[in-house]
């Protein structure tokens, strides 16, 4: 066991933070107020490499580790919440399926593009009925012989309308329950595929979330992605990838509001002194503080074992529940300790707190969450 | 294909810095160590020539303690190809003459060069004279201040920067310009940069490596001797002259001027 950053760790961590302090601080809350999508910083983060970072160099991926690559989310979620999630939904729920499960040809296609960030990733899982329960899908692939034909629609699409590759869940057996759910790759612009309802979110305002409605969509029979039937466990097991990504973008909430209320608790005075030198106050932050460390270790032991090839799906989801609800426990005291102040959008602890609710909620709520952990432990002792 | 130096320099974050009121030294515990920002201007302005034509060699050199290796990854996770880092007890202690010396006798072992780029001076010293002296040392042609660059095939064309204006200088390679914040936004770290960095060897040489006579560095050869450091003491308060127009806010002033037999 190592519990010590690696340099390379020790710099990308550097230059994420520079980043994000220098080019995404001084628009975070205009992007919040007016729900503006970050095209310009995205554009950036991609020329750096953040956009394909856990992939190969030879697919024109970074080439990073795991543990590295959460630690990329959570600097930037330590600033933006947003930027955390378009990062990672970008790299673990499209490029991710594409290349571990796409063909050589569809890995050529795709790729180079995406993880130079050039172009931008979404995928479609949930439905209006689909939600934690997703088995039921109610989207539709139809076999055509020469093309598939795809109808339905999906909801909360992180990216949507904005994405240009897009990796669909869609029904194309019934009768088969889960094994009869397949996944495809869609192109934006692919005629009967279009953008629904823009969705006027709570946080996270930067990162659209929108409908995606397909109406006779034909895409060509080659954009079937991994076997036929099993894209219930392609998009499960890219949401094993998301966890992480989500667990990270929760953890660096949580330590950006951390710091920024030290900050203000160091210059804020009533009665005389700062509000540091308050016990009940201070001894509170020791115990966020503590939560915080806690949550981290959590999550890069779960990062390190998907690093390693070893199972890590119950890890994940312990990671991303505990990293979730610190978020969103650390904010809400955020707010509290900047009193009046942390009500208003003139401090960032109110567009953070806002930002956390949903980590516990996307990508598997937490209480889902719990039934894989729980599902784990008394399966193990069956 | 051509061949670029930068001379950087590893110095503490000014923006952290304090200093301690009864010695009038800075206070170096805890306080961060970075780039000097000017230096960061001259690796960009050399990356952006790399940028042009890939196969341009960019090789940063730096003199300080072990710890300036830091700097010098974050520098090749910029994107410049070799790091070469000046580092003995024997130089210790220099100042701009004899840390000139070093550097010069560092960049002849490098080889020959097509632009030598450093930054106009370091936060922590602010002294300018280091990169023209090496210049002079090197016997090679220098335009200090430079706020713009161009460069077609041979010929360079630079603004150099004046309190009032600029002057507009054309030259050849080999030179020595040192730059200023205004040349450039310095990138980024990349993450393939930080990745290639950290398994790029840089080279440390000392004294002996690159045949400096010792006479001429290190803290007994240094002509200029720190006598004494102290704070200013701060001025007197300002006042701020109020009126309701301009004309009575000038004339309110020029009253006090006249009174204090200023003007």
């Amino acid at each position: 066991m190592d519990f010590s950053y690696t340099r390379e760790q020790q710099l990308v961590k550097k230059m994420l933070k520079e980043f994000a302090e220098t080019e995404i601080a001084p628009i975070a809350e205009e992007l919040d107020a007016e729900a503006k999508y970050p095209y310009e910083t995205i554009a950036k983060l991609g020329e750096l490499g953040v956009m394909g970072m856990p992939f190969p160099e030879e697919w024109g991926g970074a080439g990073s580790d795991y543990v590295t690559y959460v630690m990329a989310i959570e600097e930037l979620s330590k600033v933006c919440g947003s930027h955390g999630v378009i990062v990672q939904t970008h790299n673990a729920l499209c490029c991710w399926p594409i290349f571990t499960y796409g063909t050589e040809e569809q890995k050529k296609k795709y790729l180079p593009e995406l993880l130079a960030g050039k172009h931008l990733g979404a995928f479609g899982l949930t439905e209006p009925n689909a939600g934690t329960d997703a088995a039921m899908q109610q989207t539709k692939a139809q076999d055509m012989g020469d093309h598939w034909l795809i109808n339905g629609s999906k909801v909360f699409i992180s990216g949507g309308g904005i994405a240009d590759i897009y990796v669909i869940m869609a029904m194309t057996d019934k009768s088969q329950g889960t094994k009869g759910i397949s996944a495809f790759i869609v192109e934006k612009g692919t005629p009967g595929f279009s953008r629904g309802k823009k969705e006027n979110k709570m946080g996270i305002r930067a990162s659209t979330a929108a409908e995606l409605v397909f109406e006779d969509c034909k895409i060509p029979k080659e954009n079937l992605l991994g076997p036929l039937g099993k894209g219930f466990k392609i998009a499960m097991t890219s949401l094993d990838v998301g966890r992480l990504g989500i667990a990270a973008q929760a953890l660096g909430i949580a330590q950006g509001a951390f710091d920024q209320t030290v900050a203000y608790m160091k210059q804020r005075k009533q009665f005389g002194r700062s509000l540091d030198k308050f016990q009940a106050l201070a001894f509170e932050m020791a115990d966020m503080k503590t939560r915080i460390d806690g949550a981290r270790f959590l999550l890069y032991n779960a990062a390190d074992k998907r690093q390693k090839g070893l199972p890590s799906t119950v890890e994940a989801a312990q990671a991303k529940l505990f990293c979730s609800e610190t978020a969103m426990y650390v904010t809400t005291k955020a707010v509290q300790f900047h009193g009046g102040y942390g009500y208003i959008k003139d401090y960032p602890v109110e567009r953070m707190m806002r930002d956390a609710k949903i980590t516990e909620i996307y990508e598997g709520t937490s209480e889902v969450m719990k039934m894989v952990i729980s599902g784990d432990i008394f399966k193990a002792q069956a | 294909m051509m061949k670029i130096i930068v001379c950087v320099k590893q110095v503490p974050d000014t923006n952290e810095i304090k200093i301690n009121p009864e010695t009038g030294t800075l206070i170096r515990d805890g306080v961060p160590s970075i780039l000097n920002h000017d230096d960061a201007n001259a690796l960009e302005q050399a990356l952006k020539i790399k940028d042009k034509d890939p196969d341009t060699k960019v090789t940063v050199i730096t003199m300080g303690p072990p710890q300036a290796k830091e700097m010098l990854e974050e520098c090749l996770a910029m994107g410049a190809d070799s790091a070469i880092l000046l580092s003995d007890r024997a130089l210790g202690g220099s100042d701009t003459w004899a840390t000139s010396n070093a550097l010069a006798a560092g960049i002849r072992k490098v080889g020959d060069f097509d632009i030598l780029f450093a930054g106009r001076q370091a936060i922590d010293g602010d002294t300018a004279q280091v990169g023209p002296q090496i210049a002079e040392k090197l016997s090679i042609p220098q335009v200090t201040y430079v706020k713009d660059f161009e460069m077609s095939g041979n010929e360079i064309t630079v603004k150099r920067a004046l309190e009032d204006g600029y002057e507009v200088l054309k030259l050849k390679t080999p030179c020595v310009l040192t730059t200023i914040k205004e040349l450039n936004k310095p990138r980024y770290m990349s993450l393939k940069g930080i990745f290639k960095a950290v398994k790029t060897d840089i080279k440390v040489w000392g004294a002996d490596d690159i045949g400096v006579n010792l006479e001429t560095v290190g803290l007994k050869a240094s002509p200029t001797n720190v006598f004494k450091s102290f704070t200013p003491k701060p001025k007197g308060k300002g006042i701020v002259v109020e009126g309701d127009s301009a004309k009575e806010i000038a004339a309110g002033l020029l009253g006090d001027l006249k009174a204090k037999h200023i003007i």
